[in-house]
């Protein structure tokens, strides 16, 4: 029987409802990947819950809390919130602009009450937000319409600006890409998207002859890590380092690995962050092609459950919410696995829901709490 | 009615098929994505399996040689002397046990061992136990440090039954003539995990236990000359860690050594000198600003810190009502009471609003408004000249040259001279203190300012706040008539560092030369206000100017009944004590600047102090008599000028 569209979710649902309809798949799949996280931050502190499995577990116990709760929000709430969110985000970010000037250097991290948290991490989220607000809104003639495309555009450089000035170029590359995503899944014309890849290309190339002029645009460190990028063997004891030594760590694991707690390279120190953004090393050389490969799978499993859920939903917010973050969550490990493999410079990427870090941790959820308000109150 | 409903459903159905339209799109959009998504895992997987199938044999090569591990080399900190080479921070072997906790096994039972041998006292016991639990199983844990050789021998002797324990050299900082220099040098300590934070590119050493950092002083300000580059070592070892051999090492660059323009002679005597009075002194070379003491007193042995300080020794230094920890000379700051009227003096001549020959009469006090300002000599002065009115520090006259010159003139003055601003030397600290005017007023306290004001200030009072430093500053320009800054650095690694010539100051020769000849009859004319501070050499004759600033204010009522002497206040309410001076007079060399917290008079109490210091500036070591004025020759040759009894004099005050 027909009948509009708006009906077609009933408007209260029973909590038990609510319940029955979360993304259990997801669910598991997330736990099942923060559990590989465990036994890993387990195996690099030699077999010990100190000092840093014991506390994400906790943090992942916490963070899977919010999920749940998150996810029985009404989707139309965190519509209707999403620009505050994106104006919270963005104070925060200029806060920390702020309490950096005093601080000296760069200061990406700010104290909110007992919580440390970088406020970036929350804006990866908040953009997506808001762009999937936007979009929501703006009907379907508008898409690509110049001057409809200028607030989006907007609403993704702002926060990049801010957080290259951190400065903390990985993050605000990500920040991009994943705005970019939602531009792409709302529609927008595929040539804004080809342009914008050659204005890209044609900027890189100005930043990299801008080098050692006055101009220059990125600190001397990024350039160097640009350069370790393109010859890791140029610097082995120095920048380069990390590459070689991940990439000899990895490929030592071979087809089926060391074994758990038997990793020596990982082991003896020659990585740093091996906890951190490095752990995929650890994983790669303990349990070898089979554990890596694994791993990844359960990512791309992820994402395909995350596109179902997106595909059956017809409430646009919800969405492109859910394409948006997801996008967010597969920059996130593609970027990390690539820089520990050697595909791309290193950038701060930590490897999802497996590194340690509480920041990171909770933020991920938060954005699985999304998607799952998205999957619960779908259409 | 059946047609109204049929339109209405229709509309409905094609509402809805738009929605449907306004869908599809993104589910093939969001196809695009997964696809492109998905192949970039493709990618990421294929390169897996070149990396761990393919290659793999080359990379488990690889790892078994790869068994080098990366060690750093602290770079060797620079080490601080003063301007003749005497050490006053230098690097000092340190004897030190560490533990590893993966090799000790059970860690309580080693430390049980360990403590037969060693004294562990049970608090290092708790922290040691305490770290080993926070850090990973390999890293190094420190359980005793400092120890002496006999010790040392020991552990080294019982090394075998001490399994996962490490003896060490290790080089810890000592400062030679700690309690002296607390206040310019400053002192290192461990980093905190907030300065770790605060590094933008972390400088891996850091991450280093034990690795100390400056905290306060020189040491703080200009920590990353003196740390210096580490370096690296390549280490092989064993599957399980173990050291085999050194394969090589690129050797880290140390910190540069630095000379200071201090005198530590100099410095020794001056806080002799100053026994227990909280107390600041700044000696100051004219010609070039080099700083020849810098005392602040009481002070602290910053040993103490570098060990880590002991919470009783702690307590002690914040309780100390003479505040040791506060940097007085840099960052203490007062009202600079009549050494302001120089500043004042020069504004109104340079304005062109006095002359010199022109007479003011002192009846004690003005009267503004209906409020009366005093002249601290109850009875007046009568009839003064300006240089007379500097010699005598006579209030009013200075009460009527500021109201004349106005606060703008006299602010931009007082700026020539150094005054309300910070000096740019390499203590963090360092206060710029306070040269107020219109728009500084407006600005902090949203109010107008007032003729009072200007009279308040005209005496250095009211807002004006000055540092010991910038008063030796002061003193110095107004000895040389140049713009001299203040240096602390002498040579960086040997080379001296080379200064510019101080800009003149652009005043006019006769307008100083009238307000030097003041500051000459402070100290050498009849009725000087601190004249029993002379020196009685002419050829090293002492100009200087005499301050004392009040911490509170008198009330009409008081006054009536007759100011209450200082010494009948208690401690925290007595005036501060100033004195500046420059000599010798025809051409000067040296300036100093005394400040005694709650002293009292200035020239009753930082006059002596500062002609003392000032002698020992001139003369060295061996000051002749015959530069006492008669009557206050040291009975001794050798003993060290000592102060007097003040005999029945008439009442000096500023």
């Amino acid at each position: 029987m027909p009948y509009p569209a708006a009906e077609m979710m009933p408007n209260r649902l029973g909590l038990l409802r609510k319940v029955l309809r979360l993304n259990w798949a997801l669910i598991l799949l997330v736990g099942a990947i923060a559990s590989i996280g465990f036994v890993m931050l387990y195996s690099v502190a030699g077999g010990s819950l100190e000092p840093w499995a014991g506390r994400q577990m906790s943090r992942f116990a916490v963070g899977v809390a919010l999920m749940l709760i998150i996810g029985m929000i009404d989707i139309r709430f965190f519509r209707f919130v999403s620009p505050l969110a994106y104006l919270g985000a963005f104070g925060l970010l200029v806060a920390v602009e702020f309490a950096g000037i005093r601080s000296m250097g760069a200061q990406r991290w700010i104290q909110l009450g007992p919580l440390q948290l970088q406020p970036s991490e929350l804006m990866k989220i908040a953009l997506v937000m808001a762009l999937a607000r936007y979009y929501a809104w703006l009907g379907r003639d508008r898409v690509s319409h110049p001057l409809w495309l200028l607030p989006p555009l907007l609403l993704i450089a702002a926060p990049m600006l801010l957080v290259l000035k951190q400065p903390d170029l990985g993050t605000a590359l990500l920040l991009g890409l994943g705005g970019a995503m939602v531009l792409f899944l709302a529609g927008v014309s595929w040539w804004y998207f080809a342009t914008a890849i050659g204005l890209a290309a044609g900027a890189l190339y100005a930043v990299m002859a801008s080098r050692g002029t006055e101009w220059q645009v990125l600190k001397d460190y990024q350039y160097r890590r640009i350069d370790t990028f393109l010859d890791p063997g140029a610097d082995p004891l120095g920048a380069g380092y990390h590459i070689t030594q991940s990439k000899i760590a990895m490929g030592s694991g071979g087809l089926d690995g060391r074994g758990f707690m038997q990793g020596t390279q990982t082991r003896l120190n020659f990585l740093p962050e091996k906890h951190t953004d490095f752990i995929f090393t650890t994983l790669a050389e303990e349990f070898g092609f089979a554990g890596s490969v694994s791993l990844l799978g359960l990512y791309l499993l992820v994402l395909v459950f995350c596109f179902a859920s997106m595909a059956g939903n017809r409430d646009r917010f919800g969405a492109l919410l859910t394409g948006g973050l997801t996008a967010t969550f597969f920059l996130f490990f593609a970027v990390n696995m690539a820089m520990v493999m050697g595909l791309i410079p290193v950038v701060g990427v930590p490897l999802p829901l497996v590194s340690y870090g509480g920041s990171a941790m909770l933020v991920l959820l938060l954005a699985f709490g999304l998607i799952q308000s998205a999957h619960v109150h779908r259409r | 009615m059946n047609r109204d409903r049929k339109a209405r459903r229709d509309a409905l159905k094609r509402r809805q098929e738009e929605q449907g339209a306004e869908h599809r799109p993104l589910t093939r959009r969001g196809l695009i994505a997964l696809g492109g998504q998905l192949a970039v895992g493709a990618v990421l997987a294929y390169h897996m399996r070149r990396l761990q199938i393919v290659e793999a044999e080359r990379y488990r090569l690889l790892a078994e040689e790869n068994r080098i591990n990366l060690h750093l080399i602290p770079p060797v900190r620079a080490e601080i002397f003063d301007r003749s080479g005497a050490p006053l921070a230098v690097n000092r072997q340190n004897y030190r046990v560490v533990m590893i906790r993966e090799r000790a096994g059970d860690v309580e039972a080693m430390l049980d061992r360990l403590g037969l041998i060693i004294d562990i006292p049970p608090r290092r016991r708790r922290r040691v136990l305490r770290e080993m639990r926070k850090k990973s199983a390999f890293v190094p844990v420190a359980v005793a440090d400092y120890l002496d050789w006999r010790d040392f021998a020991a552990v080294n002797a019982n090394l075998p039954a001490l399994a996962g324990v490490q003896p060490e050299v290790g080089l810890s900082r000592h400062y030679a003539n700690g309690e002296l220099t607390a206040h310019v040098v400053g002192y290192v300590g461990r980093v905190t995990e907030r300065e770790l934070k605060a590094q933008e590119i972390a400088d891996p050493v850091l991450q280093l236990p034990d690795f100390q950092i400056g905290k306060t002083g020189i040491e703080r300000a200009i920590e990353h000359e003196l740390r210096g580059t580490a370096g690296t070592r390549r280490i092989e070892v064993n599957a399980v860690g173990r050291v085999i051999r050194e394969l090589d090492r690129i050797d880290g660059v140390p910190g540069t050594d630095l000379h200071l323009t201090l005198d530590l002679g100099l410095q020794a005597y001056a806080r002799e000198r100053l026994a227990d009075e909280a107390a600041a002194v700044v000696v100051i070379d004219v010609n070039n600003g080099d700083l020849l003491a810098l005392i602040s007193n009481p002070t602290y042995d910053p040993n103490l810190f570098v060990r880590g300080i002991s919470t009783t020794d702690w307590q002690r230094l914040l309780n100390n009502e003479y505040r040791p920890l506060a940097n007085k000379w840099a960052s203490g700051l007062y009202p600079p009471g009549s050494t302001f009227k120089m500043m004042v003096a020069l504004a109104a001549l340079e304005a062109g609003v006095v002359s010199p020959e022109e007479r003011v009469f002192c009846k004690g006090w003005i009267k503004l408004g209906r409020r009366r300002f005093h002249c601290w000599r109850r009875g007046g002065h009568g009839h003064l000249k300006l240089r007379q009115a500097i010699e005598q520090s006579c209030d009013v006259f200075y009460y009527e040259m500021a109201r004349r010159a106005g606060i703008e003139r006299i602010a931009a003055m007082a700026r020539r001279f150094g005054l309300g601003a910070a000096a740019e030397l390499p203590i963090p600290a360092i206060k710029g203190g306070l040269i107020p005017d219109k728009a500084w007023k407006l600005r902090m306290h949203d109010d107008a300012w007032r003729v009072g004001d200007t009279l308040n200030a005209g005496i250095g009072q009211g807002f004006v706040l000055t540092t010991p430093l910038q008063q030796a500053v002061m003193a110095a320009r107004l000895a040389s008539g140049r713009a001299v800054r203040p240096r602390l650095i002498r040579a960086r690694g040997g080379t001296p560092v080379t200064l510019a010539e101080p800009a003149d100051l652009g005043l006019r020769p006769e307008h100083l030369a009238l307000v030097r000849g003041g500051m000459f009859d402070v100290v050498n004319g009849r009725r000087g206000t601190a004249r029993r501070s002379r020196i009685a050499d002419q050829a090293m004759a002492m100009a200087g100017k005499t301050g004392t600033s009040q911490v509170r204010n008198i009330t009409a009522a008081e006054r009536a009944a007759g100011v209450i002497k200082n010494a009948d206040l208690p401690w925290k309410r007595r005036d501060h004590a100033l004195f500046l001076c420059f000599a010798p007079f025809d051409k000067p060399k040296y300036a100093v600047a005394v400040v005694v917290e709650h002293g009292g008079g200035g020239s009753k109490v930082a006059a002596p102090i500062a002609r003392d210091v000032m002698m020992r500036a001139l003369y060295g070591e061996e000051v002749p008599l015959e530069a006492y004025p008669p009557g206050q020759r040291p009975e001794r040759e050798r003993a060290p000028p000592q102060p007097r009894p003040e005999p029945a004099e008439p009442r000096i005050r500023t």
